[in-house]
């Protein structure tokens, strides 16, 4: 009783204080060392960032795919009046043309260049100097890559046509010549993709055991047959990767286009998006339909990555029977 | 006995190398390569040599000497010119001598400084963000990670064009038009590439230096900082490189948020002069001489960490 009362009547309130002041710390300390609470404090602002720019958007582009809205006055919902529309869209359909004939320019050229470079690499010369100088072209904006092409291919002072005039060429048209404004474009691409994707490939051949080659070799094989039975099927997995996102990137082609040809001459380089770059940012605002042919978009890419996929078989590597 | 060993070992020594050297010699197929090679090293290289001889011409020059492989008489003009170095009196004279220049005063430095805010803003909080959660996603267990994960690599498959249009109409709505938010917020906290790049990082990092630590009595947070951190100094730094180049070069956003000349970056003013052309053709003295500044910090990086870039894009590739 007598110790109780002798007690300084500040004792509780002093008590309850450091509790409280105790909980925060505790709280760190449990914090810091809980693996949940410290898994989503880290993934916190890349959810935030992905809900709001990446998964939000996308559910949302297939929403105001079913309006019709011009950004101005309220939406209408039109259900699926939007793909009809570009199903029957002339200009729609020669965009799907155009992109795809830009693709089939591109990808096999610049992939069987990409292939010769490194095996050209791999067996004359190799420094990281010279892969060095074939990735440059994929370093620079695609902006100053179409205006430094759109200068040399310029139909009569660009310095190809002086070139060809020298040696007896007509000159061409190039971007300017709706039979070759496609082609013109690829080989644009071709330049600035090609070293890019060899450096890919390159690293690839890398992996390939040596071992393999002089067993071969052992057996009797040539060059050719060692390149065919070898190197492409155990570069499999990196040419899949190659190929995949290549033409993914090809389906995408907007940068060199606009800076170039602006869809010209006479739609003849309008591909699916600028297609779908009209439809929002000249002539009237049509959010629903670009949002529409986006979304086919999306479903054709999705499409032909499956395809490539079972096709290349790009998940297995060859290279696991071997060891 | 030793001496017959050595023998047979010399011998078969010989032949191996013998064996070898057909690889030395020179054959008319490695010529062939060397020329090709050699020829693809010119195409790489000639446009660029073009854009650097074309943006030290004079701008009369440039239509009466298209064919000369070097200017008669180079000039920093243009460049100048583009950097709006020159006085106004000066652009006046000069628009009056060479009608086929723009006659609208540029000042690339201005646009120079955009693109380092936007491009350095991005890289910072991208790189800093998706590290964050890619260590989480490779280390951490807690619920719901793989799903959060997965749904990650499911944006890798959604085309740009698809995100750009719901994004816009965001950014719109929250009057981020013409401004540097507007251009760095959607990639600012992460991109799908960034957290799976640095997830695969992490997952083939040694995890024995953890383990120790966590048998030292170290937390989770301090395991991060202490140890996980100091480690990945290079893919993050790799990772930055990356995010940089991709967005000093990003062309569509910007144009669509960015068009206000005070915040327009590089990539977008370059379309903007070269949709302008006085007198019929556009001022490629001009252009070309802008286009190198576009390129400077390419070049730099290039220089001085180009086989780092190489490195890092082969690493890339291949995860």
């Amino acid at each position: 009783m007598q110790t109780a009362e002798s007690r300084p009547f500040w004792e509780w309130p002093l008590k309850i204080l450091v509790t409280i002041i105790l909980i925060p710390k505790k709280f760190l300390d449990w914090a810091m060392n809980s693996e949940a609470f410290l898994g989503y404090l880290f993934i916190l602002p890349s959810l935030i960032g992905f809900i709001a720019f990446f998964a939000y958007p996308a559910v949302r582009s297939v929403y105001i795919s079913t309006l019709e809205w011009n950004l101005l006055t309220p939406a209408k919902h039109v259900g699926d009046d939007n793909y009809q529309f570009i199903y029957h869209d002339e200009r729609f359909r020669e965009a799907l043309k155009t992109t795809v004939y830009y693709v089939l320019y591109n990808i096999p050229l610049q992939t069987l260049l990409a292939l010769m470079i490194a095996v050209m690499m791999d067996k004359v010369h190799n420094s990281s100097f010279l892969r060095g100088i074939f990735v440059l072209p994929w370093l620079l904006p695609n902006v100053v890559v179409a205006l430094l092409w759109l200068w040399m291919m310029d139909p009569s002072l660009g310095i190809i046509n002086q070139a060809l005039k020298q040696v007896g060429i007509g000159e061409q048209g190039f971007l300017g010549d709706p039979d070759q404004v496609i082609q013109s474009l690829a080989a644009i691409n071709i330049w600035r993709h090609a070293g890019y994707t060899s450096i890919l490939v390159f690293a690839g051949l890398k992996t390939i055991p040596k071992g393999l080659y002089e067993a071969a070799a052992i057996d009797g094989a040539g060059e050719i047959q060692k390149f065919l039975r070898i190197t492409i099927p155990l570069l499999r997995p990196v040419l899949s990767f190659v190929l995949v996102t290549s033409v993914i990137g090809s389906f995408q082609v907007f940068d060199t286009i606009a800076i170039t040809t602006e869809g010209g001459p006479a739609g003849s380089s309008r591909v699916i998006l600028y297609y779908i770059y009209e439809q929002v940012f000249e002539r009237r605002i049509h959010m629903g339909t670009a949002s529409a042919a986006s979304v086919v978009l999306f479903l054709i890419l999705f499409t032909v990555t499956a395809i490539q996929m079972t096709f290349l078989r790009a998940g297995k590597s060859d290279l696991a029977e071997y060891s | 006995m030793m001496a017959t060993l050595s023998k047979l070992q010399v011998k078969r020594f010989t032949r191996e190398t013998t064996n070898h050297e057909p690889k030395k010699r020179i054959s008319g197929s490695r010529i062939l390569m060397w020329l090709f090679l050699i020829l693809l090293l010119f195409v790489t290289i000639f446009p660029l040599y073009w854009v650097i001889r074309t943006a030290v011409t004079p701008p009369k020059k440039v239509y009466s000497e298209a064919r000369a492989l070097a200017p008669s008489d180079p000039t920093t003009q243009n460049i100048e010119r583009v950097l709006g170095l020159i006085s106004d009196e000066e652009l006046t004279a000069l628009v009056k001598k060479n009608p086929t220049i723009s006659a609208g005063k540029l000042d690339f430095l201005h646009f120079v400084k955009n693109s380092c805010i936007v491009a350095g803003a991005i890289t910072a909080g991208q790189t800093f963000f998706s590290s964050l959660a890619a260590y989480a996603f490779a280390r951490l267990r807690f619920p719901l990670r793989n799903l959060i994960f997965y749904s990650y690599l499911g944006g890798l498959m959604v085309p740009s064009i698809v995100l750009f249009i719901p994004n816009f109409v965001l950014i719109r709505n929250m009057e981020w038009i013409g401004t540097y938010k507007g251009m760095i917020a959607p990639t600012f906290l992460m991109t799908p590439f960034a957290v799976f790049f640095m997830r695969q990082f992490f997952l083939n990092l040694n995890t024995d230096l953890e383990e120790a630590a966590k048998l030292d009595g170290a937390t989770h947070a301090g395991i991060f900082l202490k140890i996980a951190m100091p480690l990945s100094k290079g893919p993050i730094f790799t990772l930055a490189i990356l995010t940089f180049i991709t967005s000093w070069n990003e062309y569509l956003w910007p144009f669509l948020v960015g068009r206000d000349e005070k915040v327009r970056v590089l990539t977008v003013a370059l379309s903007v002069f070269r949709s302008q052309t006085p007198q019929g053709g556009p001022d490629w003295a001009g252009l070309m001489a802008g286009t190198i500044v576009a390129v400077i910090p390419t070049f730099l990086l290039f220089i001085f960490l180009g086989r780092k870039v190489v490195d890092s894009i082969q690493f890339s590739g291949f995860k």
